[in-house]
């Protein structure tokens, strides 16, 4: 069908299902006036049940650490994903990595841009590593904290340093890295097994005060772990897609 | 079933008649970058107005009181989300090139 | 303002999807994919808002201060992390349709065979 004619189906669909979603949306309480039980019931007790003062990670890693479990391994799969989508076609062949700029006069990157980026990576490699194993306490926890330590990877790449890049994060080690932290979640959950509680059980001890970082057991564990398997599968998607621009298509050059 | 609007018991207190204005604005501005960001059709400069976008979305969070959401969609939304889309039209304009 | 976030929730997802549709431009769908997913972070953190409540983080205000819910705030944000990972996926995904079929334009794509 034209596109004039799609244009139009999708006005007609789209104007049913806006008046459907806004008709159930409607039925919401209102904005701002939040009834439900469960909110107020985890703000009431996240505390005093797990001593860390950062609710959002007691949830994410205590109380619903089984969904997160999940999510962590939708984000392993497709990393995985991403390498395996990336294979070499049938003719292609893989050059070694050089620099192509080496015998230009100006440099590819210049270096304001080399100098700001290589700057920030200290700093955020320090901030993402506070963030990943201070869950307990403030606005941090393992998925922020390992966002922040993979972008301090991607720095490097920006500050035009790609050999340093591939150098430091082989995709092999950041595979290796990414699995292992992956399967330590799920193995700090299987030891609570083998204590006969439940999976992903609280069984490290809980701490004295609520909010010291040495405070509610598993959770600071496991928000450790996967921040470091966040970190690892944004440096194994980002050296697959920077090996890409090294493979030379069959029959050139 | 309306809760009473407590005071915030915090050495900073926001009047509330100046969060909902902070927040209608910044909705606003949400929706306008969202419409942006579609109707931008080279994806070189739709990375920068998604970058743009990530960053309004942050600050959307932050007013909405959620400060973790806020490190997640700074970091995915503004650095790691473009590097990825460049790469990899980088990758697709480099074989269009070895084509011609 | 009490549906107003709502409304603009549905506006986005419209806009979104209006842009998924008239694409031509395979990177181009992907990123409007991105804004339809961002419509629903919009309307998970609107359904928890509670009006003068503080981020539930009792590390220095007193233990019973009224804050809005974190079960959704936790929803989210692993959402926006695995969103980034899946996007990559899609992007590889359209870098090897290049590969294969030299053209990124969902409509040319759709008349090849094999």
């Amino acid at each position: 069908m034209s596109s004039r004619q799609r244009l139009w189906l999708f006005a007609t669909a789209i104007a049913g299902f806006s008046a459907f979603y806004l008709w159930g949306l409607a039925g919401l309480p209102g904005f701002g006036l939040y009834p439900g039980p469960y909110g107020d019931v985890i703000n009431r007790i996240a505390v005093g049940q797990t001593n860390a003062t950062g609710v959002v990670s007691a949830v994410n890693f205590a109380y619903r650490g089984f969904d997160t479990l999940g999510e962590e391994f939708i984000l392993f799969v497709a990393a995985t994903g991403v390498s395996l989508v990336l294979r070499h076609l049938r003719g292609e062949r893989e050059r070694a990595p050089r620099d192509d700029a080496i015998d230009r006069d100006d440099s590819v990157t210049t270096e304001a841009i080399t100098i700001a980026a290589l700057i920030f990576v200290g700093p955020t490699v320090a901030l993402g590593w506070f963030l990943a194993s201070h869950a307990q306490t403030s606005p941090s926890g393992g998925f922020q904290g390992g966002a922040v330590l993979g972008s301090a990877f991607m720095l490097i790449y920006l500050g035009g340093q790609f050999l340093i890049f591939k150098r430091i994060s082989p995709v092999a080690v950041a595979d290796a890295v990414e699995a292992a932290a992956a399967g330590s979640f799920a193995a700090v959950g299987v030891a609570a097994l083998a204590l006969g509680l439940p999976y992903l059980a609280n069984i490290l001890p809980l701490g004295g005060t609520p909010g010291a970082v040495s405070s509610s057991g598993t959770i600071a564990l496991i928000s450790f772990f996967v921040g470091i398997e966040v970190a690892a599968a944004f440096a194994v998607v980002v050296s697959e897609m920077l090996e890409q621009t090294l493979l030379v298509p069959a029959g050139r050059r | 079933m309306t809760f009473a609007t407590a005071a915030v018991v915090t050495p900073y207190t926001v009047p509330l008649w100046l969060m909902d204005v902070l927040q209608v604005t910044v909705l606003v501005l949400v929706a306008a970058a969202a419409t942006a960001v579609v109707l931008v059709r080279d994806p070189v400069r739709q990375v920068i107005v998604l970058s743009g976008y990530g960053l309004l979305l942050a600050v959307l969070f932050l007013v909405f009181q959620a400060p973790d959401v806020t490190l997640s969609e700074l970091s995915v939304g503004a650095i790691v989300l473009p590097i990825l889309v460049l790469l990899a039209l980088a990758k697709v304009r480099r074989r269009e090139e070895g084509d011609k | 303002m009490e549906f107003f976030p709502y409304i603009v929730v549905a506006w986005i997802l419209a806009v979104g999807l209006y842009g998924i549709v008239t694409s031509r431009h395979l990177v181009h769908q992907i990123l409007c994919l991105i804004v339809v997913q961002t419509s629903t972070y919009v309307l998970l953190l609107a359904v928890g808002y509670r009006r003068g409540a503080v981020a539930p983080y009792f590390y220095d205000i007193p233990r019973h201060t009224p804050a809005v819910d974190p079960v959704v705030q936790a929803l989210a944000l692993t959402d926006v992390v695995v969103e980034a990972a899946v996007t990559a996926l899609l992007l590889a995904i359209a870098v090897q349709a290049h590969k294969r079929f030299g053209t990124l334009d969902p409509h040319e794509l759709v008349e090849l065979r094999g």
